[in-house]
């Protein structure tokens, strides 16, 4: 029995990575999309050594949201699992003197990922059936002086699959947002994070690969952050803005 | 941050890097004043750690190619033994040579040049490598071979890392007609006949012993010699033979925590060992057991080196020339029994024959031995080193953590050509372990 297609965005991540080798090895092909595409052929190879399923190679660019239509059309099947691990961190001090940098960081983490899923979506809602899984973040929880670029661009990521899946939850199509947390990956090397706080990228593929067979909304991948962001959301503002969380 | 081996002895506060490209490394290869490599960390000691620059290659974990007619395998240094158990075996091909977990990287086999159970029949990890890519100080790639760069090939494998870092290397895989192993139990009263049973049946492809390291007088070196063949469809059930490579996932345990030092005492370990003992003593001697069992019966513990406690344990493992094994062997034993410090896992192989610049086997008999780090122990140790020199032998250096420069120089007269080697190539200020600057390597 062959399974459905898997579609990742922004497959070059550390996340992304370790989700295409999940859902491979439960036998899904894969669809790698990312910009320089041919870059990832290596991971091509690799993922088609260890899991004997087909990868094709797609060129996306988050950020050029006027070719996210044509993208989808070119897909040569689509998917049935759409993941978006699209993201920028930045650096909180270049987003507070550089508004372009700024705005750098709202459009990949907000604009360029919202656009590709809306695509999508439409697409999904006519099939009737369909899996969208966004990659946003617990930064978007709550604002804080350390990354509130960041995390506010997270925060309209997260309110827009959760507005998704409202809209598609009876048409057949699910919604998963994944709220990672910690994840020890390129983008947090040399952060000094909290080992037991902190997710592999393993760990982040083996909750979405879950969340989407059991058809999970929100999805924290280690539980303690659950807890962590319900007191967090619940510090009164006039506590917490001079605090240092 | 903290960094140890397997054993979780030494612990070194160490800079650690993981490169994402061969471009990545070779910065960090030009850039740093010395390094290391470090693939998965299952050497027992400090072989992969360098305080100032510890490479680990752990995203260089691409398999690049397969030859389904050959076998042979083309993978970057990080790819996993597991790895490649697990995207080869349904179609019918295994790890020519494997050691006693499936944890440890291409690069790391290579680097140790590990060997097993078949190490009398297949040889060393060397026996399937067809060439391995090694960066050198300068940041070039070199490929080497048993028949091109000969000499770099040769201090590479047991090189433990000091010859560059190791990125790419090509493996044979052995093709196998099932996922099981037809395992035959020798219970041997003592060293004299665990020796002769190893004698007797070296056309086995796979044989090992447990040793009860315990027992004393005319029970010294009572083991359990067991044996091992690939299995062919026609030794399975009808049932296992309808899908021979598949075998049941098994639950992983997990040891969540370092248990307290007081649970492995003499007391326990002897009665443990003496139940091990009857128990495979009177079980059938006939096995079906699945691959993950056979090879890896640790690997289904995750985490098992905490059973030693938060100190961390030492592995000793030395290897005894043929004519001098059952002498060497009988005062290990002899000593390790006397100071009651008995090892949770002692385990006995024979080796075959084999020339190489600085790999660990030669022809004869290997023991291995672990301890919980104690002062008591150490000096133990101390004196199991000094009867392996009176008897010719040499140590294995991926499970070593606290050997003398001086000890290892008495024991292996290689290692003044490995030295010159490495000086003459520029790499003895470039690669550097812990280990290696302990040892004067």
């Amino acid at each position: 029995m062959t399974k459905p297609p898997v579609l990742i965005l922004g497959a070059r991540s550390d996340i992304a990575k370790a989700v295409a080798h999940k859902f491979a090895s439960l036998g899904h092909p894969l669809q790698l999309a990312a910009r320089n595409a041919t870059t990832l052929a290596a991971d091509k190879t690799d993922l088609e050594l260890r899991y004997g399923v087909s990868v094709s190679l797609h060129e996306f660019d988050a950020l050029a949201t006027e070719t996210h239509e044509a993208f989808v059309a070119s897909l040569p099947e689509l998917p049935q699992i759409a993941v978006c691990a699209v993201g920028l961190m930045g650096q909180q001090a270049e987003n507070e003197r550089d508004m372009q940098a700024a705005l750098r960081v709202m459009r990949s983490n907000f604009e360029g990922p919202a656009s590709i899923l809306a695509v999508l979506a439409n697409h999904f809602e006519r099939r009737g059936t369909g899996t969208l899984i966004g990659i946003s973040s617990v930064a978007g929880e709550r604002g804080r002086a350390t990354n509130y670029v960041y995390g506010s661009a997270k925060a309209g990521f997260t309110a827009f699959l959760s507005g998704l899946r409202n809209r598609l939850a009876k048409r057949g199509v699910h919604v998963v947002t994944v709220l990672p947390g910690f994840v020890a990956t390129a983008m947090t090397e040399g952060m000094n994070l909290q080992p037991n706080l902190t997710a592999e990228p393993s760990e982040v593929a083996q909750a979405v690969a879950r969340a989407a067979e059991q058809k999970k909304n929100v999805i924290y991948v280690r539980p303690i952050w659950r807890v962590i962001m319900l007191i967090i959301r619940n510090i009164p503002e006039g506590i917490f803005k001079g605090s240092r969380i | 941050m903290k960094l140890s081996g397997w054993g979780r002895y030494p612990v070194l506060d160490a800079r650690t890097h993981r490169p994402r490209s061969v471009e990545a490394l070779r910065q960090l290869v030009l850039a740093e004043p010395n390094l290391i490599a470090r693939g998965n960390g299952r050497a027992y000691g400090d072989s992969a750690i360098n305080t100032a620059a510890t490479i680990e290659t752990r995203h260089l974990n691409r398999m690049i190619g397969f030859d389904s007619d050959s076998g042979q395998l083309v993978a970057e240094a990080g790819v996993l033994l597991g790895d490649i158990i697990t995207a080869f075996l349904p179609s019918g091909w295994f790890p020519l040579v494997t050691p006693g977990t499936k944890f440890v990287t291409l690069g790391g086999a290579i680097a140790a040049d590990v060997h097993g159970k078949n190490h009398h029949k297949d040889g060393s990890f060397r026996s399937c490598v067809d060439w391995v890519d090694i960066m050198g100080p300068d940041g070039e790639i070199r490929r080497c071979s048993p028949q091109d760069e000969t000499i770099l090939f040769d201090h590479t494998l047991g090189g433990m890392g000091l010859t560059g870092v190791i990125l790419r290397a090509a493996i044979r895989l052995r093709p196998v007609q099932t996922a099981w192993i037809s395992q035959t139990t020798i219970a041997a009263p003592n060293l004299k006949a665990a020796i002769a049973a190893f004698e007797a049946t070296l056309d086995a492809t796979y044989s090992v012993a447990w040793i009860d390291c315990l027992a004393t007088g005319s029970n010294l070196g009572r083991s359990l010699l067991m044996l091992g063949n690939h299995a062919v469809p026609a030794n399975l059930s009808p049932d296992q033979a309808q899908a021979p490579f598949q075998v049941k996932p098994k639950r992983k345990r997990t040891i969540p925590v370092d248990f307290p030092a007081f649970l492995l005492n003499r007391l326990t370990v002897r009665a443990l060992n003496s139940l091990y003992y009857w128990r495979g003593a009177r079980a059938p001697s006939e096995q079906l057991v699945d691959w993950d069992s056979y090879f890896y019966p640790l690997d289904a513990v995750l985490g098992w080196n905490r059973i030693y406690g938060r100190k961390g344990f030492v592995q000793f493992q030395c290897v005894l020339p043929l004519d001098r094994s059952e002498a060497g062997l009988t005062a290990l034993l002899a000593e390790v029994a006397k100071a009651g410090s008995g090892s949770f896992l002692a385990v006995l192989k024979r080796f075959g024959s084999q020339n190489s610049a600085f790999s660990f086997p030669m022809e004869g008999y290997t023991l291995a031995l672990d301890f919980p780090v104690t002062a008591r122990t150490l000096a133990l140790l101390e004196r199991l080193d000094q009867i392996t020199i009176n008897h010719s032998g040499r140590f294995y250096l991926a499970k070593d953590g606290r050997m003398s420069a001086e000890t290892l120089h008495a024991s292996d007269p290689r290692a003044v050509d490995f030295c010159t080697h490495r000086d003459n190539q520029g790499f003895t200020s470039r690669f550097r372990s812990a280990q290696s600057e302990r040892l004067s390597l």
